[in-house]
């Protein structure tokens, strides 16, 4: 499936993302909702598009705010846009701003649509904390009490316990288990080292710094200036470490088993802050503005597996999918992108697509294929650049994109785990 | 035509004020008349149990008085008699028994105001364009229909004179916290509520109930507190105005009469004042500056059918530090259009973006706009070290460093990133737009637009068309400067402009006079007595030694021996002294504000200082020389008219507005008079005194600049 039935063709024009930051560090005080606004505008800006040629915007965002509910529309209230731009936003748990950009990508295939932007933002640094399902009680029927002697009896009904907060925590809601816990579980199955995932980390940050001192990174970034500093300029992600060293990685303890675990801070991507989006649009609207595509969407597919098995290995499935239904093999994709969720999870997915065994139960003839670290993650991956949730998706269309024009690679691969068992692929093409 | 339409509904008989052929309703003494037939009909009808009155226009109640008819009268009991109608008509509806709401949407001011006040009952909306004031003081008149009496008494003295004094107008949500309007709706309903209202008062059903806070109850209640309000009043007013404008001081008297003694007495000195004031000078001049500013807003800069204004949506600002930020961050504020401020290196751009962003969030620090607005308007602006957006501009203001290569760098890198019908803006104050322009791909499309420090507070914006603009250009400046909320002249592209033209001979002057040994207050003190907010060894201060120097060499150049700096402006850069900024130039200053004379300078000079020159020699010095360069400039054109000539210097500097400027000024001395001053001083003081040929010229002739008047 080359191209869609009705032969329309979607473009990725341009893709921008802020900084990432860690979670709790230089976005801290930056609501979701500002980050995503900020690099949906400067992304305008850069394309030269003039928001009234954009039909929709599309949102990725996993913890999204109780204020700002959809986020994608308080982007497409910037005054930039008219007032009259549908948006909505998604949840596709990791792969969001992927699932953004592939919703994007069906509006104009449809027909519905020429021009989108699709994106993605989480801030985990302002996650929405909630109170005890008794204290939300008190709260509502004081707020309905009609006198004052009743509105004090409510309240006077809170125990201390009650007045304890819920956060939402980064575990399945159906196992209970948390994502590290479940990367653990990944790893000892699977047989993957310590060794093995610090040396993945290692090669994380080391391609992470070399691709932000030479511009590769830095060319995807719009720089945030902080309000809350006096006009401090964040330019960079903060969580490359260009100095980091294996001896460094393994002296961290691991943080999910303490006696015999192996996934530690430093072989995992971190909690992190920030927004991405890309400028998506049908070839024609592309040819009639003036732009000059930067690649084609050419094939997606999502697939799920049980939670309670091995989380974090839906790609297996996804990525041959993608690839059949984009008529092509693994061996006619030029770059790829790997979501790195954690060293544990990047190496199993590794091992099941280059494995005989997995070919089987793929119902394949022969493995999906065999990963060549000198075609993927060129620019380093989540371990080090971070992973905003919600985020990560437009980022690696954005450097994929970058990636393929730079190499003039005909294809590229995309591929994401996501909480909840998913996998998540896409085929870019060049021409 | 019928400027107002009668509805009789159950009772209620629902007045409709729509001025035919006019875009705002103003009470005109037909519409005056009419009204007062219209009201008498209804008083006696008796199928009327009540009234509404309300108006037809979409964003106006009722604007005022027709000003136009000030300007007639003749004389100080034509004047009173105009006041004491207005009074009547007050009088009759405040003591009619049959109730009458006000429903008021948009502008309610001056007598619309007082015609509402008249009223016993009042519903504003809740809508942005809902404002009411009193500004009569501002054209140096005041509420003469009333206003002086029934504003106090509903709102109390502190508040009302608050409002009279300055002229201000409130919103509408201020208004009912003042409890000037009794409720607040939407437009949607205004009528409907009115009529209820209406109703419901027939019915005597409605008390009106008046709330006084603690405050409220010491300064306004009781007749101790009140002598507080008049003295503080009074001692604001002679603070702001130095004693030059008499209508506050007329109002604070008509007011404090009226509480003291009686509102028969209030009304009284009501009128009487009004007569004195509307024959006075002071008034007649601020009501000419008034009728300019309306013809300037309305004025496109262009000769009438030349072009029109290109729309602009976005603009790019080149240059992020002080002036372009502050560019930029009127520009989101009052233009509401998109920004893009660019300069070289983002941590530069970072601060600019910042301080742009400072202007806008003072308007909300100071509850002018709402949160969200700030949000909206925020959204503007956004900063870049590249040209990304600036393929989208439809204007560019380049406001980089004061240096003729660095300008024409600039114009000649943004014109291969812009649109080519985008227009290319410099703000300079010193060099020639047409020097600029010279290398430029599209000379037709640039020109110079001079913001003035700071900008989002100094009214005025010259525009500068150079050699080869286009008239598209002129106007898609002036009507954006316009947006910007500026009063803009479009003016020659000769050294100095307009503004700094007149100025340079000004400056020089109070240099010379402090090297004769002028002490440093007293030359400032001559021209605030003059009328000027600030003397110009203050205004120096402000502007920065380093820019008035930069500024005083361009002039020398230009025009000769006449313009030679004194040296005083080298002698304190010298002593690295850059005027406020730098904490200290021809005063000292204490955490940023002005404190006193600085000695140092004296001793600096090597000059002992001595009272020896009088003021009034100071004040002919200094005064008759920036005359004396208006109407040079004005023999070489600079300005297309004696009116934009006296807007820039009043709106400029802050030449005296009840003088009227320096080019009616002149007309009013006699320009004979002014050419033998001019000679009577280069016989005292040097040729830098030698009249301009054209005043000469004018004196033999009789001519004045404003030809239509007298």
């Amino acid at each position: 499936m080359p191209t869609a039935p009705n032969g329309r063709r979607v473009a990725v024009i341009n893709g921008l993302r802020t900084p990432f930051a860690k979670a709790g560090t230089l976005l801290r005080n930056v609501p979701p909702v500002d980050l995503a606004r900020h690099v949906a505008r400067e992304l305008l800006y850069r394309t030269e598009l003039r928001g009234k040629e954009v039909d929709e915007v599309i949102f990725g965002q996993v913890v999204p705010s109780v204020l700002t509910p959809n986020v994608a529309r308080e982007v497409s209230l910037l005054p930039q846009f008219p007032r009259t731009v549908p948006a909505f936003s998604l949840n596709r748990a990791c792969a969001s701003a992927a699932q953004a950009v592939t919703a994007g990508y069906d509006q104009i295939v449809l027909g519905h649509a020429d021009v989108v932007v699709a994106g993605g933002v989480e801030s985990l640094s302002q996650v929405p904390i909630l109170h005890s399902r008794r204290f939300s009680e008190i709260l509502v029927s004081a707020s309905k009490a009609r006198s004052f002697a009743a509105r004090l009896g409510a309240v006077l009904k809170t125990r201390p316990r009650d007045l304890i907060p819920i956060t939402p925590a980064i575990a399945e809601p159906s196992t209970g288990e948390s994502m590290g816990q479940s990367a653990e579980k990944m790893a000892k199955e699977n047989g993957i080292s310590r060794e093995a995932q610090d040396q993945y980390a290692l090669m994380s940050h080391q391609r992470a710094a070399a691709a932000t001192a030479d511009g590769r990174l830095t060319a995807e970034i719009v720089p945030w200036f902080r309000e809350d500093s006096g006009g401090d300029v964040i330019a960079t992600d903060n969580g490359i470490r260009p100095d980091t060293s294996l001896e460094a990685l393994a002296d961290l303890r691991p943080v999910f088993d303490r006696r015999y675990g192996s996934v530690t801070a430093g072989n995992s991507s971190p909690l992190t802050d920030g927004a991405s989006a890309v400028v998506l649009m049908a070839e024609e609207t592309a040819a009639a503005l003036g732009y000059t595509p930067g690649t084609f969407i050419r094939s997606y597919a999502v697939s799920a597996v049980d939670p309670g098995w091995q989380l974090l290995m839906g790609p297996v499935f996804a990525v041959p999918q993608a690839l059949d239904r984009a008529g092509i093999g693994w061996q006619d994709v030029d770059v790829f992108e790997i979501h790195e969720a954690f060293a544990a999870q990047v190496l199993s997915n590794e091992q099941a697509w280059g494995s005989r065994e997995w070919a089987q139960r793929l119902g394949r003839t022969a493995p999906v294929g065999r990963v060549d670290w000198d075609k993927t993650n060129l620019a380093g991956g989540s371990i080090a650049i971070g992973h905003p949730f919600g985020a990560t998706g437009a980022r690696l269309v954005t450097t994929l994109t970058n990636t393929m024009i730079e190499r003039d690679a005909q294809f590229g691969l995309i591929s994401i785990c996501a909480q909840g068992g998913m996998g998540f692929a896409m085929v870019l093409e060049r021409r | 035509m019928s400027a107002f339409d009668v509805a009789i509904d159950d009772g209620i008989a629902v007045i409709t004020f729509d001025l035919p052929d006019q875009p705002v309703n103003v009470l005109s003494a037909d519409a005056r008349r009419e009204f007062e037939t219209l009201f008498s009909e209804l008083k006696a009808d008796e199928r009327v149990r009540a009234l509404v009155i309300i108006s037809g226009k979409p964003g106006t109640f009722i604007a005022g008085a027709d000003i136009e008819e000030f300007t007639a009268l003749d004389s100080q009991d034509a004047a009173e008699a105009l006041s004491r109608t207005g009074q009547d008509m007050v009088t009759r509806l405040a003591e009619s028994s049959k109730p009458i709401v006000a429903a008021i949407h948009g502008t309610c001011l001056g007598g619309g105001l007082e015609l509402a006040l008249a009223c016993h009952y009042r519903i504003a909306t809740d809508h942005p364009k809902t404002q009411l004031g009193l500004p009569e003081v501002q054209l140096g008149l005041l509420p003469g229909a009333g206003g002086c009496q029934l504003l106090p008494r509903l709102i109390g003295a502190r508040a009302a004179l608050d409002m009279i004094l300055a002229g201000r107008s409130v919103r509408a949500t201020k208004a009912l916290r003042l409890g000037l309007v009794d409720e607040l709706v939407s437009p949607a309903i205004l009528g409907s509520v009115a009529s209820r209202a209406a109703r419901r008062m027939a019915d005597r059903r409605e008390r009106r109930r008046r709330r006084r806070g603690v405050a409220g109850w010491l300064l306004d209640a009781n007749p101790l507190g009140r002598q507080l309000v008049y003295r503080g009043a009074r001692k604001q007013v002679l603070s702001k105005t130095g004693g030059h404008y008499p209508a506050p001081l007329a109002a604070l008297d008509a007011v404090r009469t009226g509480l003291e003694r009686g509102m028969r007495a209030g009304l009284i000195v009501e009128h009487k004042k009004f007569g004195e004031l509307a024959v006075g000078d002071v008034s007649r001049k601020l009501v000419e500056i008034f009728f300019a500013t309306t013809a300037l807003k309305k004025d496109d800069g262009v000769s009438p059918g030349s072009a029109a204004a290109a729309d602009v949506d976005l603009i790019g600002v080149v240059g992020s530090g002080f002036m372009g930020a502050a560019i930029a961050g009127t520009a989101v504020t009052k233009a509401q259009v998109e920004v893009r401020l660019k300069d070289t290196d983002v941590n530069r751009v970072a601060q600019g973006v910042g301080a742009a962003r400072a202007i806008l969030k003072r308007r909300y620090t100071r509850r002018r706009i709402t949160k969200h607005e700030f949000a909206r308007l925020d959204a503007l602006l956004s900063g870049t070290a590249g040209y990304e957006g600036f393929g989208q501009a439809d204007l560019i203001v380049e406001a980089v460093f004061e240096e003729l290569d660095i300008k024409r760098k600039v114009l000649a890198e943004v014109e291969t990133q812009v649109r080519d019908d985008a227009i290319f803006a410099t703000n300079t104050s010193t060099i020639p737009i047409t020097d600029i322009a010279a290398g430029a791909e599209r000379p037709e499309h640039v020109l110079g637009m001079h913001f003035f420090s700071p900008v989002e507070k100094m009214p005025l914006l010259e525009v500068i068309p150079g050699a080869a603009t286009s008239p598209r250009a002129v106007a898609t400046a002036v009507a954006f400067g316009k947006r910007m909320g500026k009063t803009v002249i479009v003016v020659r592209d000769r050294p100095g402009f307009w503004v700094n033209r007149l100025l340079a001979p000004y400056l020089n002057e109070a240099g010379h006079l402090l090297v004769e040994g002028t002490p440093i207050d007293a030359i400032d003190r001559a021209m605030t007595r003059f009328g000027f907010p600030v003397g110009p060894l203050t205004l120096l201060d402000e502007v920065g030694l380093d820019v008035a120097q930069k500024g005083g060499q361009v002039m020398r150049e230009a025009y000769g021996e006449r313009l030679d700096p004194p040296g005083v402006i080298d002698a304190l850069l010298a002593d690295k002294r850059q005027g406020r900024k730098s904490g200290g130039g021809f005063y000292a200053y204490r955490k940023g504000r002005k404190h006193h004379p600085d000695d140092a300078v004296y001793r600096l000079l090597g000059i002992r200082p001595a009272e020896a020159i009088s003021p009034e020699t100071i004040e002919q010095r200094l005064v008759y020389l920036l005359l004396n360069e208006a109407a040079m400039a004005m023999d070489e054109d600079v300005v297309r008219s004696a009116r934009d000539g006296d807007m820039g210097a009043i709106f400029g500097f802050g030449f005296p507005p009840f003088r009227g400027g320096p080019l009616r000024l002149i007309d009013d001395l006699g320009a004979n008079r002014v050419v033998d001053m001019l000679r009577g001083l280069e016989s005292a003081f040097g040729p830098r005194f030698a009249p301009a040929p054209g005043l000469v010229g004018m004196a033999e002739s009789g001519d004045r600049f404003y030809r239509d008047r007298e």
